[in-house]
């Protein structure tokens, strides 16, 4: 790290240097600067992949926290530039130097009402096109209902984006237009069988033919990170049930470790155990219906019978120790909920047994059938460089062959300890997105193995202050979630409640990439693809 | 041989023109009528019992226990359904073509009726009896993607225009490989007479018969069927994943329900010409020889040995819909193109051969 | 009268006083024995053949597939045909939480079903806007926005209490009455003119 500091000190004079509670190195720069640091960073540093950009308010000033990170060190820094014109914020653009950018940056203008100047696309991204206020600013009143009504009246539709350009040192806006004056666009959803949730597509066709795919999101976007803000820290963990419904044991491992960082609590190593138990089950339980849903998306409805199968038996497992079939909320600070069930060791060993027979047969049904493969093969391939630029991550990711298992770049909890194997694939199709899945429940049954006859003796959860408070400062932890990289940012103020939490949720990303790895195929070639990249809408919503 | 309901369908001509002197244009007319009735009996019959029957069959190979609550078996599921299809509103909606939008349920269900018309239900039980019958059967058949195309064209949806504009590419491409088929087994029946095709299969049917070629025609005609009844693996025109209920997106009420019913009756008349063609009809299994086995095969009633082979053939088709994911566009079009047809041109030229030398069984 | 559903006994149902209620007031009129043979069957068809819409947004639509899986497998009650649109489905189940961007198209959707169309709010997200109840962005039960007749809480609720749902629903159809009696025409229009933010679309 040391020498990035000195790579950037040399270049850019106004950059100061700090480190964040996480350990992680922060600079500071000024928005002028933005754009020329940002490229030197991934050019001359290797911090080519962006995890997130957080909005942050602090009364004065607005500012962005840009999250980066290094493919091949495994490195973590972060960005801050803030502006104190609250009227007018501009900060300049950074999507052509990360492709992801581009998506970022429009959710932190939906929230922050920060432009970005040079953004191609700055339109809002979660909210409708005349909602009044950016509601995560503190100064926004969120339970004032005749701010923005609720109305059953369909809402604006514009054909245009606005951009924002900087002409002779002024910026000024301008206009694009979305589609061509002859397209033939298809409206797919939100509400549509295939989009997995409620996402929209406003598709540009020629025939079966997709040109251009403009995505629209927020039809379940329900304010978590706002929501957050007002509830203390035990109470927030439980909204991450709620997000990615399949990794719920995941997210909250994240924040709980988290907390737990903030606040200096060690827990026992049977909590630990216990937690990356969960997610390792969670993971197949959630590839389980990956399978179904994909392969029912395909056309193949049976499958998914046969994959809920599986993991019908792990939501028992599940409901014995955790008393919910999907919102589980077992994480909590200073370890687990419960102690295990009595009977967890002779389930899991159950479902060990009979998991390897299960993913023979879905191979055979449905791997080897040759229509499945020439739906799959070939279909909406991303490269490795596009796979980093458009920060997907997660098994999609790994499929293009882009090594991100935070599991291993940065291993929480025991990982580092476990034995298994980070499941890559070079093709980048949807085969090999749908392989890795298939590779990885195989993995996480392996680390089961290892740890079921292991689970040590000891409490299940540590004593925790009845009210936790956090020092102030600013926190930033990384997990695994069945879909890809999970991050939370927590900026606290010394209180009992977060100032600012952040999630970064993995399947934005892959929702953001849909256009690009779309076009020229056809609309089959949509579902096959969003089916492939398995996201979750109320995830990428919030 | 068999009993042959002709003797009945006679008696009864009889009775009404000479027992009780009804003037010969009523005894049609009354004839007809009755005709008629007990064909949308059977209709409507054969389509209850394939819904129960399909919900059953996909019940079972997902490892579940399907309709068992309405009814002993959940028997009277598919009435149920029925009555509540039957009362439920037909939405009238702004900016389509009224007509064509009325007019499309009605033709897909047109065509499948006059189809049930020439199809060999028994001994002796055929509705029209004339020497074109597999013709007419193959012209009717075609009507029905006209429905559809209307379908999808009046209900201004672009869904379900992209759905008929596919349903309409598909059938007509898949229309050429049942015709060249079903072309292999005329050559191999000499007529297209309905009931003299039947009958030509008296001692083994065509498929043992005509063997190599009749089996390569089979399997192309039961691919090509499957295509022609828009079912799994070539759903597409109403794939529910892409296009969400496809050309019949915007029916509701009765009018879906025609489609519905359509939809499971093409998949009676595609086993039912397959029966024809290649299962021999309503001819009970003859293996020559075996004098006393075929006795007991004669006892058995016609009728039954017809909708006994043709349900046995849907259920083939019913297991691929539920066994296989569905092809996209191209690749079904290549398919065809690339595949079917070229082989079954081929096995129309090694069929004549067949015939030509002899080498039949 | 005893509503009951094949394969529950009466006694087993929670809430019976208010479906006796609904019968009182139904029956108080009194039926033409012809016209009341007519409703039997028709209620009897759709009772017993409720099509679902694919309609979920988040969390209970999971669950929904699961009540679709083998073990608890809602083909048995004749609810299988899930159709994707809204023309050819009886009811919709609204399995998830909805937003103030989701109401004017789960608004659509509602308007585009086919009559007699009937709205389960499954989880309490949809019931009252459950944990998301403060935000700013979540309508606070799909109640505002459209006629419910089931409720099913939980969160998700499990797919054991979805089947109870969707068996109440059909309790339900069971004392309604096609051929004059109550319309459930007019006490929707009641129900439009008591919620101002609904009645704006008319």
């Amino acid at each position: 790290m040391a020498n990035i500091q000195d790579t950037i000190a040399k270049k850019f004079p106004a950059a100061a240097f700090a480190a964040d509670n996480s350990a992680i190195p922060q600079i500071t720069i000024d928005d002028a600067n933005l754009h020329s640091l940002a490229l030197c960073l991934r050019d001359d540093c290797g911090m080519d992949y962006l995890v997130t950009i957080v909005g942050v308010d602090h009364g004065q000033s607005l500012g962005a926290i840009y999250y980066l990170m290094s493919t091949t060190t495994h490195e973590l820094c972060s960005v801050a530039v803030s502006t104190s014109n609250r009227e007018h914020p501009y900060i300049h653009s950074v999507a052509d130097v990360w492709h992801i950018a581009e998506i970022f940056e429009r959710e932190v203008y939906d929230f922050f009402g920060i432009i970005f100047v040079n953004n191609p696309d700055m339109r809002r991204l979660f909210l409708s096109i005349d909602w009044k206020g950016f509601p995560l600013r503190k100064d926004y009143d969120d339970q004032d209902p005749k701010l923005n009504p609720i109305s059953i009246e369909s809402e604006r539709q514009s054909d245009f984006t606005d951009v924002y350009v900087e002409k002779n040192g002024k910026v000024v806006k301008t206009e694009r237009a979305i589609f061509q004056p002859d397209d033939f666009v298809v409206n797919i959803g939100p509400q549509h069988p295939a989009t997995h949730g409620v996402l929209r597509f406003r598709t540009a066709v020629d025939g079966e033919t997709i040109k251009k795919i403009d995505v629209y999101m927020g039809y379940i976007h329900r304010g978590v990170e706002k929501l957050c803000e007002k509830l203390n820290y035990p109470q927030t963990l439980h909204f991450l049930d709620r997000l990615d419904y399949f990794s719920g044991h995941n997210y909250h491992h994240c924040l709980c470790n988290l907390y737990e960082k903030a606040a200096g609590i060690e827990i026992s190593r049977r909590a630990k155990v216990i937690r990356v138990l969960m997610d390792e089950l969670a993971r197949i339980a959630s590839h389980c219906l990956f399978i179904g849903t994909y392969c029912m998306d395909l056309g193949a409805t049976t499958m998914l019978f046969y994959t809920l199968r599986v993991r019908e038996q792990i939501l028992d497992i599940m409901e014995k120790t955790c008393g919910a079939r999907m919102t589980f909320n077992y994480p909590c600070i200073g370890g687990v909920m419960q102690d295990l069930h009595e009977d967890f060791v002779k389930d899991v060993k159950a479902l060990l047994a009979v998991l390897p027979a299960n993913i023979k047969e879905y191979n055979k049904i449905f791997t080897g059938n040759v229509i499945a493969k020439n739906r799959m093969e070939g279909v909406g391939t991303l490269s490795r460089e596009d796979a980093i630029a458009y920060g997907v991550t997660g098994p999609s990711g790994r499929a293009s062959g882009w090594a991100c298992d935070v599991r291993k770049t940065r291993p929480y909890s025991i990982y580092s300890e476990l034995d298994f194997e980070e499941c890559l694939a070079t093709e980048g199709d949807s085969m090999a997105r749908f392989k890795v899945r298939i590779a990885e429940m195989e993995q996480s049954a392996r680390i089961i193995e290892q740890l079921i006859d292991n689970i040590p003796e000891g409490e299940y959860c540590v004593k925790v202050p009845k009210v936790l408070k956090l020092p102030a400062g600013q926190w930033f932890e990384m997990v695994e979630g069945c879909r890809g990289t999970f991050a939370i940012y927590l900026e606290s103020d010394g209180g009992t409640k977060p100032a600012r939490l952040k999630i970064a949720p993995p399947c934005l990303p892959l929702a953001a990439v849909v256009d690009h790895i779309t076009q020229g195929s056809k609309i089959a070639d949509l579902i096959t693809i969003g089916g492939s990249l398995d996201y979750i809408v109320p995830d990428m919503d919030r | 041989m068999e009993y042959s309901f002709a003797n009945l369908t006679g008696a009864f001509h009889n009775l009404l023109l000479d027992t009780l002197g009804i003037p010969g244009w009523l005894t049609t007319t009354i004839e007809c009528v009755l005709i008629g009735l007990g064909m949308l009996l059977a209709y409507s019959l054969l389509a209850l019992f394939y819904i129960y029957f399909e919900r059953k069959v996909c019940a079972a190979f997902q490892c579940r226990l399907g309709p068992n609550r309405v009814g002993p078996f959940g028997l009277l599921q598919a009435i149920a359904d029925m009555f509540k299809i039957l009362i439920k509103e037909l939405i009238h909606l702004n900016h389509i073509d009224r007509f064509l939008f009325a007019l499309a349920p009605y033709l897909v269900i047109i065509a499948s009726m006059l189809c049930f018309a020439v199809l060999p239900w028994g001994n002796g039980l055929q509705i029209i009896d004339f020497n074109i019958g597999i013709f007419f059967l193959l012209a009717c058949s075609s009507i029905g993607v006209l429905g559809i195309l209307l379908a999808g064209w009046s209900s201004n949806n672009k869904f379900t225009l992209i759905g008929a504009l596919r349903s309409g590419a598909q059938m007509v491409s898949y229309e050429l490989s049942i015709g060249i088929s079903v072309i292999t087994m005329v050559c191999l029946a000499g007529t297209m007479n309905v009931p003299e095709i039947v009958q030509a299969q008296d001692h083994l049917w065509f498929i043992f018969s005509g063997h190599v070629p009749a089996l390569i025609a089979f399997i192309i005609y039961i691919i090509a069927g499957t295509a022609e009844t828009n079912r799994g693996p070539f759903d597409l025109p109403e794939a529910e994943s892409e296009l969400t209920a496809g050309y019949h997106t915007e029916y509701s009420g009765i009018h879906f329900g025609f489609f519905y019913l359509a939809e499971y009756l093409n998949l009676f008349i595609v086993s039912g010409v397959a029966t024809l063609l290649f299962f021999g009809g309503w001819m009970p299994l003859h293996i020559p020889g075996w004098e006393g086995f075929n006795a007991v095969m004669d006892f058995i009633p016609s009728i039954i040995w017809f909708i006994a082979k043709a349900v046995i053939i849907s259920f083939v088709i019913i297991w691929f819909k539920w066994t296989f994911p569905r092809l996209r566009i191209d690749q079904l079009m290549a398919l065809e193109w690339k595949y079917l047809l070229p082989f079954g041109l081929f096995n129309l030229v090694l069929m004549t051969l067949v015939i030509t030398f002899g080498w039949t069984l | 009268m005893e509503v009951t559903c094949k394969s529950m006994p009466y006694e087993a149902f929670k809430d019976n006083e208010y479906i006796e209620s609904l019968v009182k007031e139904l029956q108080e009129s009194g039926t033409n024995v012809v016209v009341g043979a007519f409703d039997k069957l028709i209620n009897w068809g759709r009772s017993n053949s409720l099509w679902p819409l694919t309609f979920a947004t988040s969390c209970c639509g999971i669950e929904f597939v699961s009540l679709g899986a083998a073990r608890f497998d809602m083909a048995r009650f004749g609810w299988e045909v899930a159709r994707a649109s809204p023309r050819q489905a009886d009811f919709m189940m609204v399995a998830g939480t909805i937003v103030n961007r989701m109401v004017p198209v789960f608004r659509r959707l509602y308007d585009q079903l086919a009559e007699p169309k009937y709205v389960i709010a499954c989880g309490s997200c949809a019931i009252s806007g459950g944990p998301f109840r403060r935000s700013y962005h979540v309508a606070k039960g799909i109640e505002e926005i459209v006629p419910v007749d089931v409720f099913i809480p939980g969160c998700p609720p499990r797919p054991e209490a979805m089947i109870y749902g969707i068996m109440q629903l059909s309790r339900k159809l069971k004392v309604e009455k096609f051929f004059g009696g109550v319309n459930r025409q007019e006490s929707r229009e009641e129900f439009f003119k008591s919620h101002p933010i609904a009645a704006d679309a008319d």
